[in-house]
């Protein structure tokens, strides 16, 4: 596209839920970098659709704008994805704006997903430390795990995997893959090894790696590429050693192998 | 007293260190946010964390870390303060490790180290290119636990709009509106921290978030916080330009052989390495930026006649490209454009703000600062804290890379004592009253229904625009007196202007032009304290150049070089006996009203600063 060329843009839009859902266009002077995000910050500056009608600026969510937090997560041309990064070049007009469907709707693009911090608490997806007073170095850790570890730590809690994910929805338990992701990379430290069976517990549950189908539609939609199905597998393998063990009687006092595999 | 609630307002690392010490003090804490905090603005920094743990076989030590950030400061630092810090580091670093951040590593399984700005050696701990995502979700991480364990509670999806505060006037509670309900509720609080964060916003486009706007420290000001350093606004010489947002580059491209350069006489030009024989493309930050700056607004030679001059990393061998893989992802992430093959196009971005909410400290007879002391990080308004980027200590008139993240954590680990010392002091007298409460909720009612009857012709989003256009173009790298009045006057006609908006939006749900009204008046007074403060000071320090009073250094081959010398080191010190000062800004009439405070220059001697 050059300069002077406009932008057709439809955002599906609704004052909250339960008050219907409308479109409204409207078009945008193409600019070189614009993204998604440029073209709402455009409409706000004229908050006028296409057939000359005033609106409220759309509204929506985002912070960071280069795809490190999160936040922007909505539907594009049918894909859910980060806003932040949707370039206008690459994407078919007229670009149409949806939000995601899986979580309870607060207006235009916003929904929300407190659900996934909920489901964090509830696999315990933190390193217990004794406090934050001095204790000095921590256990060493290769490189290579620390990579491995590293590539699930950069989840954001943006939702696609969620947001895609058959299993995953409003009427339904399981906690999706964002959520098991958490429990192998809390497993996989030295300290969160010790109490991994915790985590285990919780994921072995109700809303847990049982209801996962194996769809595998989560590792296509997340903007880091992490690898979900390896961490589904991974905690798939636990919870089943897990298992065993408790029918056995057996004491969990083993560490579960350092490192996610 | 068992019940009592400690208020944390900011959800990034300063706020969330805060909230750790508090839980773990059995105390109970309130903590608000925009958005989930782990969305906060510290996710954004890539660079790495200081510590001088010094396992590289460099004999580093804190002392020296200590050294290189108060004069990387320009003296304008509190010293105390940046030796606790630095002293404290290493620790810090450990306590991230133990957490379970997944720091790139050595072949021994020791967390790895890298060199930074500022400094010859190496002491920053990293994660991957996310140093700054991963010490942010360790932190929220460890806060989930204490809330899950039934200590603190969080308000997310809620914005500050002020102060609780008793007939005496201390601070006990604020006042916040839920941004999809849009109720307008008092919450007390024993002791209050704002964790708020820098003002990026303010000129429009940044490397900062879209949070960061300083609403709440604006806020904290026009009820009576001395913000302090306001002109100190650091330019980052290398960030990708986009429409939206200006993306950073982190450093370390050039660290690995990058290349700036433009077009001169339609061949490449490599300003910095001429002009540089021996730093080239590593002079420190402000150098860099000023350069870049010169060569395309006064040589007007930006590449197409933009804002923008080519870093280049495409005549580095594979094996380098891969060392910045992950950033370069960004650039062809934004950009569309594979840096590999083209040159990217850069410019130098507003990144952070060193001045802030003015906070009290504590010092040791041994140039340390107490651990545990109500003073500290206490702001002059009794009962109220800030912590993080948005209090104005540690950095002086320049902050080293990759000492922020270690700021807010250090930061967060005093406040979080003192705000318990506080409340167990005879200087406070528990939360706030239900009469004081009302009060202050009345006033914010009241606000936001004058401003959803806002009806005028102009578009809040549109002056927002023009600010960060002349915020800009005069007060950031090169400042003049003159461009700076002109600003002055345009800051004046903007608030005029602003009276005239339209709030866009009558819905009673959800209403974002609603708050950014408020926060867009918030900053325009941001905009007036920072412009002022660089008006009134007459001198170059750190980040604020004012060319037309710098004192030129003689050359050394010069005959009379050592007379000249002395002349030199003559001046250089009736100017800091002039200007080695905090400013203060406190609200005047209509205008802010500066005045000048001393700065604790007792452990290391002030000197001219020198990379050479």
């Amino acid at each position: 596209m050059a300069q002077g060329e406009k932008i057709e843009v439809v955002v599906l839009r609704s004052e909250g839920p339960g008050k219907g859902a409308h479109e409204e266009t409207f078009i945008v002077d193409w600019e070189p970098t614009l993204t998604v995000i440029g073209c709402l910050m455009a409409i706000q500056r004229n908050p006028v659709t296409r057939g000359g009608g005033r609106v409220a600026p759309v509204v929506w969510e985002s912070n960071c704008l280069e795809e490190v937090c999160g936040a922007c997560t909505m539907v594009i041309n049918g894909k859910v994805r980060q806003a932040c990064t949707a370039l206008v070049d690459h994407l078919e007009k007229p670009i149409r704006l949806e939000p995601m469907g899986k979580f309870p709707l607060v207006r235009d693009l916003v929904v929300d997903r407190s659900r996934i911090f909920e489901d964090f608490k509830r696999v315990k997806a933190w390193i217990p430390i004794d406090g934050s007073y001095d204790l000095g170095p921590g256990p060493r850790v290769s490189n290579e795990v620390a990579q491995e570890r590293y590539a699930l730590a950069r989840c954001m809690s943006c939702g696609c995997c969620l947001e895609v994910c058959p299993n995953y929805g409003p009427d339904k338990s399981f906690m999706g893959a964002a959520t098991m992701n958490q429990v192998a990379l809390m497993n996989s430290h030295p300290t969160g090894a010790l109490n991994a069976h915790e985590r285990l517990d919780e994921a072995m549950g109700p809303g847990g790696i049982a209801e996962c189908g194996n769809a595998q539609a989560c590792v296509y939609a997340c903007p880091k590429e992490i690898p979900l199905t390896d961490s589904i597998a991974s905690v798939g393998r636990q919870t089943t050693v897990h298992a065993v063990k408790k029918f056995l009687k057996m004491s969990d006092t083993k560490h579960v192998a350092a490192g996610p595999g | 007293m068992a019940n009592e609630r400690y208020i944390v307002v900011g959800g990034g690392l300063a706020g969330l260190m805060t909230v750790i010490k508090l839980a773990e003090l059995g105390k109970q804490v309130d903590v608000f946010s925009f958005q989930p905090v782990k969305r906060s603005h510290s996710v954004c920094a890539q660079g790495g964390i200081n510590g001088a743990v010094n396992t590289k076989g460099e004999g580093d030590h804190p002392e020296i870390h200590f050294v290189d950030t108060v004069k990387g400061g320009d003296f304008l630092a509190h010293q105390p303060l940046a030796k606790g810090m630095c002293y404290a580091a290493p620790n810090i670093i450990y306590l991230l490790d133990r957490m379970g951040v997944p720091f790139t590593r050595t072949p021994e399984g020791l967390i790895d180290f890298r060199r930074f700005g500022g400094t010859l050696h190496h002491r920053t701990a990293f994660a991957g290119a996310t140093t700054g995502q991963q010490l942010l979700y360790a932190l929220d991480e460890q806060v989930r636990r204490h809330e899950a364990e039934g200590r603190v509670t969080k308000y997310e999806g809620w914005e500050y709009l002020g102060m609780v505060k008793a007939d005496d006037g201390r601070c006990r509670g604020i006042v916040g509106v839920n941004l999809r309900t849009l109720e307008v509720r008092a919450f007390p609080g024993v002791a209050v921290a704002l964790a708020t964060g820098g003002c990026g916003l303010v000129y429009g486009k940044s490397t900062m978030s879209m949070t960061c706007t300083g609403t709440a420290a604006a806020s904290a000001y026009q009820e009576g916080v001395k913000y302090a350093n306001g002109e100190f606004i650091q330019v980052h010489p290398t960030a990708i330009p986009a429409a939206d947002k200006l993306r950073l580059m982190s450093e370390s491209a050039r660290g690995e052989g990058g290349r700036v350069w433009t077009l001169r006489d339609g061949k490449p030009w490599y300003f910095l390495e001429e002009k540089y024989p021996r730093f080239k493309n590593l002079v420190p930050r402000d150098v860099a930026s000023r350069e870049i700056f010169h060569v395309v607004q006064d040589m007007k030679l930006g590449i197409d006649g933009k804002d923008m001059v080519y870093l280049d990393v495409t005549e580095l061998p594979p094996a380098r490209q891969e060392k910045l893989a992950g950033i370069l992802e960004i650039y062809e992430k934004f950009i569309g454009e594979d840096p590999r093959r083209v040159p990217m196009k850069i410019f130098p971005a507003v990144h952070y703000s060193m001045g802030g909410l003015w906070v009290d400290y504590q010092p040791t007879t041994d140039g340390f600062v107490e651990a545990v002391h109500p003073k500290n990080h206490q702001t002059n308004v009794p009962g109220l804290f800030a912590v993080g980027e948005v209090d104005y200590q540690y950095h002086g008139a320049n902050r080293l890379g990759a000492n922020s993240l270690l700021s807010c954590i250090y930061g967060g680990m005093l406040t979080g004592p003192a705000m318990a010392a506080y409340a167990a002091s005879k200087d406070s007298q528990g939360e706030a009253k239900p009469a004081e409460m009302e009060r202050a909720t009345a006033k914010w009612r009241d606000r936001l229904g004058q401003l959803r009857n806002m009806s005028g012709k102009e578009n809040p989003y549109i002056i927002h625009r023009e600010l960060g256009e002349w915020m800009t173009k005069n007060v950031t790298i090169v400042r003049e007196n003159k461009k700076l009045d002109e600003t002055l006057g345009k800051i004046r006609e903007l608030k005029e202007r602003w009276k005239q908006c339209h709030v866009l939006d009558s819905s009673g749900t959800t209403n974002q032009p609603l708050l950014f009204l408020n926060a867009l008046w918030n900053m325009l007074e941001l905009a007036h304290i920072v412009t002022k403060g660089a008006r009134a000071r007459d001198e170059c320090r750190g980040a604020h150049y004012k060319p037309e009073f710098q004192i030129k250094e003689p050359e050394k081959s010069s005959p009379t070089f050592q007379q000249e010398y002395d002349e030199y080191v003559k001046k250089y010190h009736a100017q800091n006996e002039r200007w080695l000062k905090t400013t203060i800004a406190v609200p005047g009439d209509g205008e802010p009203k500066l005045s000048y405070e001393d700065v604790n220059v007792s452990l290391v001697e002030p000197k001219p600063r020198k990379y050479d």
